[in-house]
């Protein structure tokens, strides 16, 4: 008897065990994904209207040589015994690539914001240090992708990704050079075969311009970058997608375009955006003035305000006036009664936190180490994308749209946040303990609302039978800032109509872009 | 064989204490050489109280002025089952409370996971001066609601599902006694409330693979029928796992690793048969990606006796004599 039931316990905990270390793999939602299967190769995209290009030819593309030259020939034998020897890891990137090179540098964005989004933590003498462009490498990294660093980045990837394929797709129209294994049937079509002409390669174009911008975003991670540039075109070579020849004049089509809006990037005033000693109590002496109570930092020691000038960082959508115009009417009084029912309510909140409520708040919380509240809604678009068949220059136009509400949404609530400088609810009561962090920021108006309506604005504008749902995903990603106790309603209302309004703008431009 | 059916019991901690990881990794483990009579059932309840300052960071010992002391607290029912004099089951289920003295973030508290456990003492023989027991344990622990894993360190636990196996050895001669013992745990994956999370990569999935862990540990000390008084150490090493970066939050699958150094003692109560006290407490001598928890604990713990032939008589409180 006893014997019977140790060797059936035996048996119980081994098959247990077992089970447990199978399971020990994850994988994501994105690792195995189909080869991009464009339904339509949107060959007229070289005359959609760019973003900071003043047309598809500021830069030239030279004409490729002739598909019959001896220089073309060695290029397809370059391809060929390239497929010759391919191995399993080779496939397996050229499957990882093939799904889309805007989804996977967006993925790769990502990744490095989470990487990056920590705060700076203070010296011996309780000061906090600022990261270096300069140096990159120092303690503490540069940059601290916070929200509305990651925002700007996220948008002028996208914008410069979206201009360089634009200029891209006009040379390939105009050179209409096949694709490799369209040329010689001893080349094999690894992923979709297209009628898209093949020069310069979009592919290249992609690595070329992400690769380019990442020195100003990224600087400490050239070297990784550069490496997915080279894995990108190669992959690209293998899949006898492109040419070497394809891919040498697509990287540098993509290289100049990066130049001109890295140029952009470095004089739209995000570099000051830090501010100075004197700004930030400028900043809080307006308030005070006006007989209302400043807001001040909940982070031990006080940390300056996060980028408390970036609300005047030039804009993608619309110029530095229709910030300002943007700007919601002021927040309810510290001294009202209706901040104080406001902040009873949040009380309530945070002191009956159901399961639910913490799993939305977490869900949506992008706080530190992840890739930030403008993030968040990229993955939402990158998945809802990856059903659509879209074209490379679709895909990185929709991004570049979302992307550029996401951070004319950052400019126009942090303008807001620090115009009126409003206190978070545990600055009015120190009883309202947080289920997740307090931003080091202001309360009004809320940075996740304004960035989901935004956000959600212009993605269901793109696919529209699923608006509904973005909406309601951007007012749950609202919501979840008073579930978590750091925001009022009126923060979480007005955020989300303010980004409403931003978004607007994008939709307005999708309508007058020559892509729909 | 130490088989005492007098008024203190195990408390199995160990399972319990060792889900905890980044709160608290208490050296108050009760992997001891001791087993229940056959149809004896031993049941308690256990309070621990945890507490640190100083966490390391990776590697790196650091203070947080947002988080300041924090502190765990636990309430634990036990039992354990003499199926056989050789063969004992145990279970343990707590309910843990966290808070943290500074800063603005929230506590949290719920039923964590339930430990059931199967203790076997196969063999038993004189060896040298004393007596020599070998043990062979099997554990399962589960979560028994969904609490929130990803809020470290104010989660109450890591909601994984443990599978762990443990061999002992102990060796008495006389009062004085040794007991080692090794502990392979193997961890399932979990769900976390995000779809999307950076380790040392970016995942996107709400699963995180959490990697397995080992335990050694050694106990030595006096056991007598009437109390136990004993010196423990403890290691925990988690066997994959990533360190936490600077100056960023922990995370469930983290690299935590922590040796404690602790006292355990046990006493039963001359007055009421069955009846035990036990106390201890225990610091935190080195660590990884955990904070260095200091602890105490307490309990009370009562035997009841399903023998068929057994009344209670006060020969309860002696032990049983040795084979």
């Amino acid at each position: 008897m006893k014997k019977i039931f140790l060797s059936t316990l035996i048996i119980i905990v081994v098959i247990i065990a077992a089970q447990l270390s199978c399971s020990k793999v994850t994988s994501g939602r994105t690792d195995y994904l189909p080869a991009l299967n464009p339904s339509k190769t949107d060959i007229d995209a070289g005359s959609w209207k760019t973003v900071f290009l003043t047309g598809p030819t500021e830069f030239s593309v030279a004409a490729p040589v002739a598909v019959t030259t001896p220089a073309y020939i060695a290029e397809l034998n370059e391809i060929k015994a390239l497929q010759k020897n391919i191995t399993k890891e080779q496939e397996e990137k050229i499957a990882y690539w093939g799904a889309g090179g805007v989804l996977r540098w967006n993925e790769l964005m990502r990744e490095l914001v989470a990487k990056y989004n920590l705060p700076p933590y203070q010296k011996a003498d309780g000061v906090y240090p600022a990261p270096s462009a300069a140096n990159p490498f120092a303690y503490p990294l540069f940059p601290f992708a916070n929200p509305p660093y990651a925002a700007r980045a996220y948008a002028y990837i996208s914008a410069a990704q979206y201009d360089a394929l634009v200029a891209a797709w006009h040379y390939k129209k105009l050179y209409n050079r096949a694709a490799p294994y369209k040329t010689d049937v001893a080349i094999q079509a690894k992923l979709q075969p297209t009628d898209l002409p093949s020069y310069p390669s979009e592919s290249a174009v992609l690595a070329g311009v992400t690769a380019e911008m990442m020195k100003l975003l990224f600087p400490g991670e050239i070297a990784y970058i550069q490496q997915k540039l080279e894995e990108q075109e190669l992959t690209s070579i293998m899949a006898g997608a492109n040419t070497r020849g394809d891919v040498e004049a697509g990287e540098a089509l993509g290289r100049l375009v990066a130049q001109k809006i890295t140029a952009r990037a470095r004089t739209d005033k995000a570099g000051a955006a830090i501010g100075t000693p004197a700004d930030w109590a400028q900043i809080e002496n307006a308030v005070t003035a006006k007989g209302e109570i400043a807001w001040i930092s909940l982070d031990n020691p006080k940390r300056p305000p996060m980028l408390p000038l970036f609300g005047k960082v030039k804009p993608c959508l619309f110029d530095e006036a229709t910030t300002v115009a943007l700007r919601p009417l002021p927040p309810p009084s510290t001294t009202s009664e209706q901040l104080k029912k406001e902040t009873a309510e949040i009380l309530d909140f945070v002191t009956h936190p159901t399961r639910e409520r913490i799993r939305i708040v977490h869900f949506w919380a992008d706080g530190v180490g992840t890739y930030a509240p403008p993030g968040h809604w990229n993955a939402i678009a990158a998945e809802d994308f990856i059903t659509k068949n879209f074209s490379e220059v679709r895909w990185a136009r929709n991004m570049a749209l979302v992307n550029m509400a996401l951070m004319d949404a950052a400019i126009v609530c942090w303008d807001t946040k620090n115009f009126y400088s409003n206190p978070r609810p545990t600055q009015m009561n120190p009883a309202i303990k947080t289920l997740t962090g307090i931003p080091n920021f202001q309360a009004y108006i809320s940075g996740h609302s304004t960035f989901s309506g935004a956000a959600a604005s212009i993605l269901g504008y793109i696919i529209p039978e699923r608006a509904t749902a973005y909406q309601a995903m951007a007012l749950e990603a609202s919501l979840s800032r008073m579930y978590g106790g750091i925001h009022y309603r009126s923060d979480c209302e007005v955020g989300l109509t303010t980004g409403q309004k931003v978004g607007s703008y994008a939709i307005a431009r999708a309508k007058t872009d020559g892509a729909d | 064989m130490r088989r005492y059916n007098t008024g203190y019991c195990k408390k199995r901690l160990l399972s319990l204490c060792m889900l905890l990881s980044f709160i608290q990794l208490s050296a108050q483990t009760d992997m001891d050489a001791i087993m229940m009579t056959k149809n004896n059932f031993c049941t308690g309840l256990m309070y621990n109280s945890s507490n640190w300052t100083d966490y390391w960071e990776g590697t790196l010992k650091r203070n947080n002025e947002n988080l300041g002391t924090v502190s765990t607290k636990m309430y634990a029912v036990m039992g354990n089952y003499g199926v056989s004099d050789k063969l004992n089951l145990l279970f343990g289920i707590p309910y843990v409370q966290t808070r943290a003295s500074a800063g603005t973030l929230h506590g949290l508290n719920g039923m964590q996971d339930l430990s059931l456990w199967v203790k076997w003492n196969p063999i038993e023989t004189k060896f040298g001066k004393g007596t020599l027991s070998v043990y062979g344990l099997g554990g399962i622990s589960f979560p028994t609601t969904n609490y929130v894993a990803d809020f470290l360190p104010l989660s109450i636990g890591l909601h994984s599902t443990n599978l762990s196996l443990r061999g002992m050895v102990d060796y008495q001669v006389g009062k004085w006694f040794a007991t080692a013992s090794g502990t392979y745990v193997v961890r399932s994956n979990i769900k976390i409330d995000r779809n999307s999370y950076y380790t040392t990569e970016q995942h996107i999935t709400n699963e995180v693979s959490m990697p397995d862990a080992s335990n050694v540990q050694l106990r030595t000390g006096y056991r007598s029928g009437r109390m136990i008084a004993e010196a423990i150490i403890n290691n925990w090493t988690t066997l994959g796992g990533f360190d936490i970066t600077r100056n960023n939050m922990p995370f469930p699958s983290n690299k935590m690793n922590a040796t404690t150094a602790g006292i355990n003692i046990k006493y039963n109560i001359q007055a009421v048969d069955g009846l035990a006290l036990i106390g201890g407490g225990s610091i935190t001598l080195a660590g990884r990606n955990i904070g260095q928890a200091g602890s105490i604990n307490g309990g009370v713990f009562y035997i009841l006796d399903f023998s068929h032939k057994a009344k209670k008589t006060t020969q309860l409180a002696q032990p049983v004599k040795e084979k």
